[in-house]
């Protein structure tokens, strides 16, 4: 093992970090302010997807199509807020649950039936495609390196968003007492959609970016939705900063542990084997990880003040 | 014992449970027994889970996980039994159902204990969210396991035995897993009747009045949670034996959601509600899977109306408003 | 009066005769029609019954169900068709270990089974079963054959496939004909969508030579990263890794990639070219591999009708056995234990006509049976 060999796998764990953390930030945002479980942001990184993938191919520039990615996520995230989500904030965890596992359902055959059962094809932009040299004599992708820049930067916009505007004011205040803003005259309506929007944007991009570089198909966000919730608890529901740590920690541990795992195991089992078993148990790692960290801090790392 | 609505309603249920497999039976159309012993199976797992999260407020994203190791001890068991290969410390396989039930339920009741001393310490919704770690620790590992078929599954290419019976007639089988319902209904009865549900529903309620009062929630819930565990166990376990074949899917998320939405569907915390909402989730899917090839987006619709609209399940609609607890 | 009497015995007689080669079968499909894998039940769907359109015989029903990927409700359906719906014949199964769910259980209640892709080795040995044919291939044929090509000028292979029995099998079947040296056998997750960690072991490894089987959506991330990565490693794989279904969302990252496969859509027999024309005519979009075991899956089921009843097990199965159809794959017949005897050939993804597909380039296996054959005493 080089240092080359590591430094490429630490920088795949920080692009996987990354991508959990867009994901993640708007799952935490909704869950902090609103306090709503949503399990359908998966499918919101689905739409993000599927529209950049339909707009790219009929205008031709991957960038058209992340713009729409966003406008599609964020506009479906506000219909569903308006339609449904609205009736479910008084409601206890299990009704939300429930709800937004039927919604899961109804996006998934919905998109089938829209866009038909293959999988769709989407591109990286020319401008983002091959690799540079890093230090240390390997190549990486340019375009995960785009991923983790993007990722920077929404995470200082974030910061920027949540401490430094009104809106962001009015988010801590609703994640704090989320009655007294209503009494202080506050539109909580307005707010809720507008984060509920922001979140299923943040989601959308996370879909177009990665759908690029993976598939895109029907039920890509479930596995994705899986470990966002785990970032999340990991990192404090509610706290951002939280989730950014959480979703690096669980990046890395990932990535490295499904490298370094069977590594590990080879020096006592035969290599077909250390394969198997060391990728069954980098499985259950990140589980293993995030069911230690609430045995211990049963909030999280950074647990938000919330009503 | 006052004849209720809601009794009457349960009494309903019951007997129609137990008719159409009769009439099946004289029809001659043997498919109709398999899809009410599915109800049943899946009216025992979501009776498990209703002690948790009905009585206790436990919402487990996780009880696919006891379900599933239910499934896993008939499928392995019978397995060795079949093969003849010694299982553990000597001990072979068994074929027979009584001894498989009793397996699973102390195996899963004994992993429920486990998952519950970790995860009760926590609340809301990071608890819900440890239950499906958990869950999807057993599910990886379970797929990972060479030895029992992985991915694959596990085959029980002949039915387990229980004495006296031909458990490969379909009418047979439902019998059984009728009667195992009812026990188990009756469990549930006792315990929210006993001392110790009155304890788990105050819990539920007010967690610190019930501490005032010198009861630790952690440790009734603890309890709780085993037994629930137990009984989705056993679920699981003749799950395995109607569909002679066990798959980690079983412990897959998704199963655990369906537990849940049996749950609602049916009416929270209600005696019969995991059996209502059994009956009409299997009628629904195997009627819209009849109709149209779209039928998980009418799945999601219906269910997304009776979230919605129909609070307290359809016992809610039509017993109204629970009198208990 | 006698006479009429008599002609018209007879005039009967022969038109029960007739009857007997006309009597009603009705085959239950089982596949994949919703969810991340439906592309591959589609092709099934669609490639079966084009042949049974073709073949016009108004005896056959079909009655075709969705499994959704998931065993209990494969199980569920199966036991439906043969108790409620009383079908006579089962297909369609895509994935092995749905496979293993319903058709041991099938052919255990008298029923025969046609398998159009899953072939797990359990029933190709000495689990097979004389109501069991398979009209695909034995699981490991495709990666068997990779393993020999590769024995041509690759010294050093580094081999990977999701950790999951079929993907096992695939290692086997590839290292039981490959005789050269291993630089790493890589288990990755089932469903698993980021392979950064794997292609950077990849560049590190030294290997002259790649081999991977993923299926599906796990096919095109991998090729998709792989063509971002810079490393310039050749890639090879199953015909799964390359299928038709995934080729266009994978786009040009899989030019050049080597795959094994019975069927590509160049070939130039007269069945081929007629298969192409109509399946395109009736769909629109080019066939996959899927589509073609499907096709003469139904093919071979039709032409065991014509010369038998369904109802006389020992007489259909004989006739099954025969595989006298005209496959689009040219030569078809079956081994011992019901299972494919066929060429498998090389295949080179390229563009042509701004379409990404697959073209022949040349035969690897000649008449290739399976390794299980043997194990079966049918």
């Amino acid at each position: 093992m080089t240092l080359a060999l590591a430094l490429e796998q630490l920088l795949n764990g920080l692009q996987l970090g990354v991508m959990l953390f867009l994901m993640a930030a708007g799952l935490t945002l909704i869950f902090g302010v609103m306090g709503l479980i949503n399990l359908a942001h998966g499918s919101l990184y689905m739409v993000g997807a599927f529209a950049c993938a339909t707009v790219a191919a009929w205008t031709g520039s991957f960038w058209i199509g992340l713009v729409a990615s966003l406008a599609a996520a964020a506009a479906a995230g506000a219909l569903v807020e308006l339609v449904v989500i609205r009736r479910l904030y008084d409601r206890d965890h299990l009704d939300q649950v429930l709800a937004t596992f039927a919604l899961i359902l109804m996006f998934s055959e919905g998109t089938r039936w829209l866009f038909g059962s293959f999988p769709l094809y989407l591109d990286i932009p020319p401008l983002l495609q091959g690799a540079v040299a890093l230090p240390g004599g390997t190549e990486y992708p340019v375009y995960r390196l785009a991923i983790i820049a993007a990722g920077a930067v929404v995470a200082f916009g974030l910061y920027m968003l949540i401490s430094r505007t009104r809106l962001g004011m009015r988010i801590r205040a609703g994640e704090s007492d989320r009655e007294m803003i209503g009494a202080l005259g506050v539109d909580i309506r307005t707010l809720y959609t507008v984060v509920f929007a922001l979140g299923a944007a943040l989601a959308g991009l996370a879909g177009a970016m990665v759908g690029a570089l993976q598939s895109v198909q029907v039920g890509m966000g479930e596995p994705v939705l899986i470990l966002a919730f785990v970032v999340i608890v990991i990192g404090g529901i509610g706290s951002i900063k939280g989730a950014l740590l959480g979703a690096l920690l669980v990046g890395v541990t990932d990535t490295m542990g499904r490298f370094l795992l069977p590594k590990i195991l080879a020096l006592f089992v035969a290599p077909a084997q250390a394969g198997m078993i060391g990728g069954a148990a980098a499985s259950m790692l990140i589980y293993i990880v995030m069911a230690v960290i609430l045995a211990v801090k049963p909030r999280g790392l950074f647990p938000a003040a919330h009503a | 014992m006052i004849l209720t609505r809601e009794t009457l309603i349960n009494l309903v249920l019951a007997a129609l449970l137990l008719a159409v497999p009769f009439m099946a039976d004289a029809l001659g159309q043997p498919f109709y027994i398999t899809l009410a012993t599915r109800i049943a199976i899946l009216a025992l797992a979501a009776t498990g889970l209703n002690l948790a999260l009905g009585l206790g407020g436990l919402v487990s994203f996780g009880h696919a996980a006891f379900f599933g190791i239910g499934g896993y001890v008939a499928g392995i068991l019978a397995a060795h039994a079949f093969s003849g290969d010694p299982l553990l410390f000597g001990l072979s396989g068994t074929k027979q159902m009584w001894v498989i039930w009793i397996v699973a339920a102390i195996l899963s009741g004994l992993v429920g204990l486990a998952i519950g001393a970790i995860s009760l310490r926590t609340s809301g919704v990071y608890f819900i969210m440890i239950t499906l770690a958990f869950a999807q620790m057993v599910y990886y590992f379970a797929i990972s396991w060479p030895a029992y078929g992985g991915e694959d599954g596990l085959s029980i290419l002949v039915r387990n035995q229980f004495p006296g019976v031909n458990t490969m007639r379909p009418l047979t089988f439902f019998l059984i897993c009728y009667v195992v319902l009812l026990a188990a209904l009756g469990l549930f009865a006792l315990i929210r009747a006993s001392r110790f549900g009155t304890a788990l529903q105050a819990a539920r309620q007010n967690e610190v009045r019930v501490a005032t009062v010198g009861i630790q929630p952690y440790r009734i819930r603890l309890t709780g949670f085993a037994i629930s565990a137990a009984v989705t166990g056993l679920a699981g376990a003749l799950f395995a034996d109607l569909n002679r074949f066990v798959s980690p899917s079983m412990l897959s998320w998704h199963m655990s959601g369906e537990l849940i939405v049996l749950i609602i569907l049916g009416g929270t915390g209600r005696l019969f509600g995991p059996l209502a909402g059994a009956a009409l989730y299997v009628i629904f899917e195997y009627a819209l899977g009849g109709l149209t090839e779209r039928w998980q987006f009418f799945l999601g619709l219906i269910l997304l109306v009776v979230v919605l609209f129909a609070r307290g399940g359809l016992l809610g609609l039509l017993a109204g408003k629970a009198k208990h607890g | 009066m006698k006479k009429m009497l008599a002609a018209a015995t007879l005039a009967l007689s022969m038109s029960t005769a007739g009857m007997a080669f006309a009597e009603p079968l009705k085959i239950g499909m089982i596949t994949t029609l919703s969810g991340g894998g439906a592309g591959l039940g589609i092709d099934t769907r669609d490639g079966f019954m084009l042949a049974i359109k073709n073949a016009g015989n108004k005896d056959i029903t079909v009655v075709t169900e969705d499994d959704a990927q998931k065993p209990e409700l494969a199980v569920q359906i199966a036991d439906k068709m043969i108790q409620s719906d009383k079908v006579d014949i089962l297909t369609g199964i895509v994935w092995s270990n749905l496979l293993m769910a319903v058709a041991p259980s099938a052919v255990a209640q008298g029923k025969f089974y046609v398998s159009t892709n899953a072939a797990p080795a359990a029933l190709a040995g000495a689990n097979c079963n004389k109501l069991y044919f398979n009209a695909a291939y034995q699981n490991d044929n495709l990666h068997e054959a990779m393993g020999e090509y590769a024995n041509k000028g690759y010294k050093k292979m580094f081999i990977l496939a999701p950790n999951y029995p079929a993907g096992k099998d695939s290692l086997t079947g590839f290292k039981r004909y490959y005789k050269g040296q291993l630089a790493a056998e890589v288990y990755t997750q089932v469903g698993q969508t980021d392979y950064a960690a794997e292609i950077a072991q990849m560049r590190a490894s030294g290997a002259d030579g790649i081999f991977v089987f993923l299926p599906g959506g796990m096919g095109i991330a991998f090729m998709k990263q792989f063509a971002q990565s810079g490393v310039k490693i050749p890639v090879m794989g199953p015909g799964f890794s390359f299928s038709q279904d995934v080729l266009p969302a994978i786009g040009d990252a899989a030019i050049g990639a080597k795959a094994s496969g019975q069927w590509a859509p160049d070939f130039d027999n007269a069945a081929s070219k007629k298969f192409l024309a109509d399946f395109q005519k009736e769909y629109n979009r080019l066939p996959s591999i899927y589509a073609v075991q499907a096709y003469d899956a139904a093919q071979l089921i039709v032409a065991a009708a014509s010369k038998a009843s369904v109802k006389n097990a020992d007489a259909f199965g004989a006739e099954l056995k025969k595989a006298d159809i005209q496959s689009p794959r040219g030569k078809f017949k079956f081994n011992t234990n019901q299972h494919p005897i066929q060429d498998i050939y090389l295949t080179e993804v390229i563009k042509q006509n701004g379409v990404i597909t697959n073209k022949t380039v040349e035969k690897i296996f000649s008449d290739h049976g399976d390794a299980y054959a043997k194990d079966c005493k049918i």
